[in-house]
């Protein structure tokens, strides 16, 4: 179970934005990726779950193996905490929504509406979602955003655990886990130095 | 699959979910209809199966843009495309959502607003039969177009637009099968390409929507 990334071009709204961007993620280990804003995290994070085409280079990583979380949760208002972790469960055919619950500390807030449910605790509900996929590969985006320091510290104990049973973890980050044996790839250095070249040629501007 | 179907059903029926407003329009058309063309029954029985059929097309229509905007809107489009389902099931199990939604409703309901209508009495058979053989082409048409417009911020105008015209055939075809059921003629030729359309649709279309949407998901 590894993922291994060569010689990858990720490209944004037609411009190159990252390139050369090349490492391995093996199992039981976590890579954290830093870089300031508008650097391309999200669009890398996107080419890795299979949401846009890479540019050039390569990804291998064995199939059905990547759980995707990105910026927004994916709740539904009207659905308790219960059923939007339900649906997900059945989606990726496990059935692991109470030992989700619990394991973000979600318990108390099974039955409550997401609607009625603080930024916070959306965001406990959405990261809850990953432990429902049984996916060993894990790719976050900005996963603690609104999260206070209780729920952060609770959050890495649960990628910590992940890691533990073997699962491998890609997050993308502005401030400091605790995840202490994590390594750091900065991506200001893969930063693509001409922004000339767009990225499909002249079909792609239309799409 | 049926997780995403009960979901979406599930959805639709709580507040705010959009059941019911299809319904609402269709008994609108059908309650003024009468009233702004006038008591002369001959005249509202003689165009009652295209105001019928005017009256549930333009129903399906109002929540197209719901179908994928919600869920893209939310996030969840993202997840789903990368979750194990295959994305043309997850298309095409949408689309039966929109038809359990609001064409299968309107299709129970047209029989009473016929009455409405005046529609000649050897109609009503043939009205249920054409509405539940051609809404669910609608539905499967308008969640391609809802496909081609997702992401597109207020894309309602340009789904209309691009779906009417995929409407046309499925319209033209339905009403004909009740104007000429209503009439006591012969139905099988209406009946046939209007069955023929929805098989087309329902067989072909979620390929092409579910290309649509990871287009617009890049």
């Amino acid at each position: 179970m590894e993922m291994v990334v060569s010689d990858l071009a990720v490209a944004r709204g037609g411009l190159i934005v990252l390139a050369g961007l090349g490492f391995t993620l093996r199992g039981g280990r976590a890579l954290i990726l830093r870089g300031p804003n508008g650097v391309g995290k999200t669009t890398l994070l996107r080419t890795l779950a299979g949401l846009q085409p890479a540019v050039a280079g390569e990804v291998s990583l064995p199939p059905e193996s990547l759980a995707y979380a990105s910026h927004a949760d994916g709740l539904k208002a009207t659905l308790t905490v219960r059923e939007n972790l339900a649906f997900w469960a059945s989606v990726y055919g496990t059935g692991a929504v109470d030992a989700a619950l619990d394991g973000m500390n979600l318990r108390a807030l099974a039955d409550r509406r997401a609607a009625n449910l603080s930024a916070g605790q959306k965001r406990r509900l959405g990261l809850a979602r990953l432990l429902v996929t049984g996916r060993p590969i894990w790719v976050l985006d900005e996963p603690t955003v609104s999260l206070d320091v209780a729920s952060v510290a609770l959050f890495a104990g649960v990628v910590r655990a992940h890691l533990a049973a073997g699962g491998a973890a890609l997050i993308a980050t502005h401030i400091d886990l605790g995840l202490d044996e994590a390594e750091v790839l900065e991506l200001a250095p893969f930063r693509a130095t001409a922004p000339a070249a767009t990225a499909g040629g002249f079909e792609e501007a239309f799409l | 699959m049926i997780a995403l179907l009960v979901r979406d059903l599930r959805l639709a029926f709580r507040a705010g979910g959009g059941f019911g407003l299809g319904l609402a329009f269709f008994l609108l058309v059908a309650v003024l209809v009468p009233l702004g063309v006038g008591p002369e029954g001959g005249m509202l029985g003689r165009i009652a199966p295209g105001i019928l059929w005017v009256g549930a097309l333009l129903a399906c229509l109002l929540s197209l843009d719901r179908i994928f905007a919600l869920d893209f809107e939310d996030g969840s489009l993202d997840l789903l495309a990368t979750a194990p389902l295959p994305l043309e099931g997850a298309v095409a199990v949408k689309a039966l959502a929109h038809w359990l939604v609001t064409g299968l409703p309107l299709t129970l309901a047209a029989p009473v607003l016929g009455v409405l209508l005046n529609l000649p009495a050897g109609g009503y058979g043939w009205l249920v039969l054409s509405l539940a053989l051609g809404t669910p082409a609608l539905s499967v048409i308008g969640t391609f177009g809802a496909a081609l417009t997702v992401g597109l911020k207020r894309g309602g105008l340009l789904l209309s637009l691009l779906v009417l015209p995929l409407y046309v055939p499925t319209l033209i075809f339905g009403a004909e099968v009740v104007k000429r059921g209503a009439a006591g003629m012969e139905v099988a030729t209406p009946l046939a390409l209007l069955a023929a359309i929805t098989a087309a649709a329902a067989g072909l279309l979620p390929f092409a929507s579910a290309a649509a949407i990871r287009i617009n998901l890049r």
